[in-house]
């Protein structure tokens, strides 16, 4: 009989891993089970969708055709629980499903922060597909915004509701924006964008309640006592995996779903790969968790090659995401962390990774011009993280240099000139180390 | 003045019919503004997920998703078999 795998989560880390399994095994029966009942779509660009940059239905990125080409089936549902002596998959809505393989590719939802009023109508965050459509519903009626929340997502609300032309107030906790992996002048110049935009920002300020007037959002209080009228108020403190599943199935969790390096959790047959599990790196010895498309993709690729059986331990490459914050095209490489405190976020934000924060005994290198920034971060003989905004032409060959550990034994003298002329220097590295390989 | 400025436009025009559009896919998130604005709705966001450069015999090389990626996934690159020194005979 054909083996079957079946797969919790309709994103890309559950999507990727189908695909996988059909790549390996030809004869493999592959269900994915999702809750949303949308085709697949880029979550990412829910921001650009808010920005007015793209249609909704440019949004959905893998036609329905592509799964059913590939003998994918695609189910619609709620998972109740899992049973994983009898590897059963049981679902709210529907008969259960046996497995011999299952992916738990769940991802994460936004945590809403703990205050009286949180659960008012209007209060919003950005999940997923009907989460952006509300705020574009709401938003059409409101006047005025607030947004509460740090890293990408925070801004990319901020943006998205003043483009729909609401009046949006951004109310930032810390000193600055983002504090945690951009530096100062960094968080300046995303400011200095978003205030050009007409959004109102606000330093050193937290909100202890949403006041409501008919079960609907009226305004903000702050710790001052003061209060800040609004129709709509956006949040993104972070995310937090969704566990329950893995919990009530007696996995074993930390911070998300524990697996090994071939994405394996503590039952057997039973695999998790995305934005809920962590994962272990073989080369470290420690375990993270991140939030980017990207890695997504990779750790789904890869979590369905080894249920396929194949043997594909999970390399973790220095975190990469390539992003826009406040119009800027922003790229984030390995360890960047500037000391600050993350303020704004009780977690992991989306788009986010753990080792942009890591902080070695490293030297920064800035060089700016205009709207262009670009900060290396030196270790000893290695460049061990970098952040490009603006132009991105110096991106690419940092990104290679940075994976592919480059010696900059020869050069580090010259990078660490205050004038030094970075892109001669960079093209060097990649020249001279032979860092031309895949990134 | 004039001759420079005849000499900048040939040089833009020649790296246009020169170049093709190719894509970095880790960093492409499947937003789709690519294949939105390209003017002859040639599916670039496809292209750009697995890594293949847009070669189809329609792209004008006009840029529209180059410049309108928010992340950086494309890019121009010169492709020799275009080389219009030399398969259109150019100067």
């Amino acid at each position: 009989m054909a083996p079957r795998y079946v797969i919790v989560g309709n994103g890309p880390a559950g999507a990727t891993a189908a695909q996988a399994i059909r790549a390996t095994d030809a004869s493999a029966e592959i269900t994915i089970v999702g809750a949303e009942k949308v085709p697949f779509y880029s979550r990412p660009g829910l921001a650009y969708l808010l920005t007015g940059l793209v249609p909704e239905g440019g949004l959905f990125s893998r036609p329905d055709g592509d799964f059913e080409t590939a003998r994918i089936t695609r189910t619609v549902g709620h998972v109740a629980r899992i049973d994983v002596v009898d590897h059963r998959v049981a679902l709210v809505d529907g008969p259960g499903m046996p497995y011999d393989r299952l992916l738990l590719a769940v991802g994460a939802r936004a945590v809403r922060p703990d205050v009286p009023g949180i659960d008012l109508e209007g209060v919003v965050t950005l999940d997923n597909l009907e989460d952006a459509r509300r705020i574009i519903r709401l938003a059409r009626k409101a006047r005025s915004a607030c947004v509460v929340g740090g890293g990408i997502t925070a801004v990319e609300l901020a943006e998205g509701l003043a483009a729909q032309g609401v009046s949006t107030h951004y109310l930032m906790r810390g000193e600055r924006y983002w504090s945690g992996v951009l530096d100062q002048g960094e968080s300046r110049l995303v400011e200095d964008r978003l205030v050009e935009h007409g959004i109102h920002l606000s330093h050193g300020v937290q909100v202890v309640r949403v006041v409501g007037r008919k079960g609907r959002v009226a305004g903000v209080e702050l710790q001052t006592g003061s209060q800040l009228p609004c129709d709509l108020l956006a949040v993104a403190v972070g995310i937090q995996p969704r566990l329950e599943l893995a919990r009530a199935a007696g996995l074993e969790t930390g911070r998300g779903i524990l697996t090994d390096s071939r994405f394996l959790t503590s039952e057997p047959d039973v695999f998790a790969a995305g934005d809920v599990a962590e994962v272990l790196d073989d080369a470290t010895g420690t375990r993270a968790v991140d939030s980017l498309w990207s890695v997504a993709i990779e750790q789904g690729r890869a979590a369905g090659e080894n249920m396929a059986g194949l043997d594909r331990p999970y390399v973790r490459p220095a975190a990469l995401n390539v992003t826009r914050i406040g119009g800027l095209t922003t790229t984030i490489i390995g360890a960047v962390g500037s000391g600050g405190r993350d303020d704004d976020l009780v977690t992991l934000a989306r788009g986010d990774s753990d080792a942009w924060r890591q902080q070695l005994d490293a030297f920064a290198v800035v060089s700016e011009a205009g709207a262009n920034h670009v900060r290396l971060v030196l270790g000893e003989d290695r460049i061990v993280g970098a952040v490009v905004m603006g132009d991105q032409a110096m991106s690419r060959p940092l990104q290679r240099i940075i994976r592919g550990d480059v010696d900059i034994t020869g050069v580090r003298e010259l990078l660490v000139r205050p004038e030094a002329d970075l892109a001669p220097l960079l093209t060097r590295l990649m020249d001279g180390a032979g860092a031309n390989g895949p990134l | 003045m004039l001759d420079r400025l005849l000499q900048r436009d040939r040089a833009k025009r020649r790296a246009m019919i020169s170049a093709i559009v190719v894509a970095e896919p880790g960093r492409c998130v499947e937003c789709g503004i690519c294949s939105y604005n390209c003017p002859l709705g040639i599916d670039v966001r496809s292209k750009a997920r697995h890594g293949l450069p847009v070669a189809d015999a329609y792209c004008l090389t006009c840029g529209e998703c180059v410049a309108r990626c928010p992340r950086g996934v494309l890019r121009f690159e010169q492709a020799p078999v275009f080389d219009p020194d030399k398969t259109l005979g150019g100067q």
